[in-house]
């Protein structure tokens, strides 16, 4: 089942990166639909990061720490892969905290 | 130009993507193992589908028992924006690539792969375009199938920590534009409180992960797209 589930996310995905670059050759006129596709990978990362990310650790505390560390790395135009790595240290180093504390 | 040249160019350019790959997939692994996920169940979705969003978007879907139409809908909204990559790219792609090539070269076509082939200065051809996708898919797949390894010989510090490098990166996708770009604040920060609102209110309960990401995606998209139209052709 998981299978099916898997083939069929990637005949969808395939389907959506082939059919622009073999079927339909022309440029999107319509400014409407320009400006949604353009915002969409904005709100759809957005949505699936929040609030999900502040369930993903052992507790609040540690994301909220990762998620603050991603957003000052950010802001600061480091990698996408500084980014991630700051934040996964960040969650890190709150739980240890915690348990040496706590 | 020879065309194993122009492979060698490719295969250069997508040296540092396929490094970043490696390790997002790793939690990409990490997170398909927690989730249920076998390692070569995680690998063979790396291998074929080559989306984060769309791959943690679906992980989320099977996990929590989703149907298959929930599953298309989440998949079709998410991996939207690359239909627009594609359209660009058939637009820079060299007289030459036949439509075969085209079928092959459509597989990969990645927010990354697709910045670094917009950003090459000449035409593209088929071997470059070939050798730019090789490694990122290599690299993809492989950090995968680390992260789902090491998932279960990792203590559970390490992983809960790893679990939030997905949610990095996509902050760092969104921050840097929104900071730029008002309309794109706004986007993300309406995408943000709906997804809220569906996840604390307990009349909206009953609405799965996988509807909440597509209602919230659309709704702000649309709103964007209504009160801030964009101009510029990207």
């Amino acid at each position: 089942m998981i299978y099916l589930y898997i083939l069929i996310m990637a005949v969808v995905t395939y389907l959506i990166r082939m059919i622009p670059l073999t079927v339909f050759q022309n440029k999107i006129t319509n400014r409407f639909i320009r400006s949604f596709l353009y915002y969409v990978p904005y709100a759809c990362l957005t949505a699936m990061t929040i609030p999900a990310v502040f369930y993903a650790t052992g507790s609040l505390a540690s994301a909220a720490a990762g998620v603050a560390a991603a957003v000052i790395l950010a802001i600061c135009g480091r990698s996408l892969v500084t980014v991630a790595a700051g934040a996964c240290a960040a969650v890190f180093i709150v739980e240890q905290l915690s348990v040496v504390l706590f | 130009m020879s065309s194993s040249k122009d492979i060698i160019n490719g295969l250069k350019d997508g040296i540092p993507i396929a490094l970043g790959y490696l390790s997002v997939s790793f939690s990409v692994g990490i997170l398909a193992l927690s989730s249920g996920l076998s390692v070569f169940q995680s690998a063979f979705m790396s291998l074929t589908n080559m989306t984060s969003a769309g791959q943690f978007a679906g992980i989320s879907v099977i996990a929590a028992g989703g149907t298959i139409l929930e599953l298309i809908l989440t998949q079709v909204i998410i991996n939207l924006r690359y239909a627009l990559m594609s359209l660009s790219l058939s637009q820079k792609l060299s007289e030459n690539v036949t439509l075969w090539q085209r079928f092959v070269i459509a597989f990969a076509n990645t927010d990354e792969i697709f910045a670094a082939a917009m950003s090459h200065g000449k035409s593209l051809t088929f071997p470059y375009m070939l050798g730019l996708q090789c490694l990122p898919i290599l690299g993809w797949t492989a950090g995968t199938v680390l992260g789902g390894l090491a998932g279960e010989l990792l203590p559970h510090a390490v992983s809960n920590a790893l679990s939030v490098a997905l949610y990095g990166m996509f902050i760092a996708v969104v921050v840097p534009a929104a900071r730029k770009l008002r309309p794109v604040l706004w986007v993300a920060v309406i995408a943000a409180v709906l997804s809220c609102i569906l996840y604390y209110v307990p009349a909206f309960s009953g609405i799965s992960t996988g509807i909440s990401i597509i209602i919230c995606t659309v709704a702000a998209s649309a709103i964007g797209a209504w009160l801030f139209p964009v101009d510029r052709e990207d």
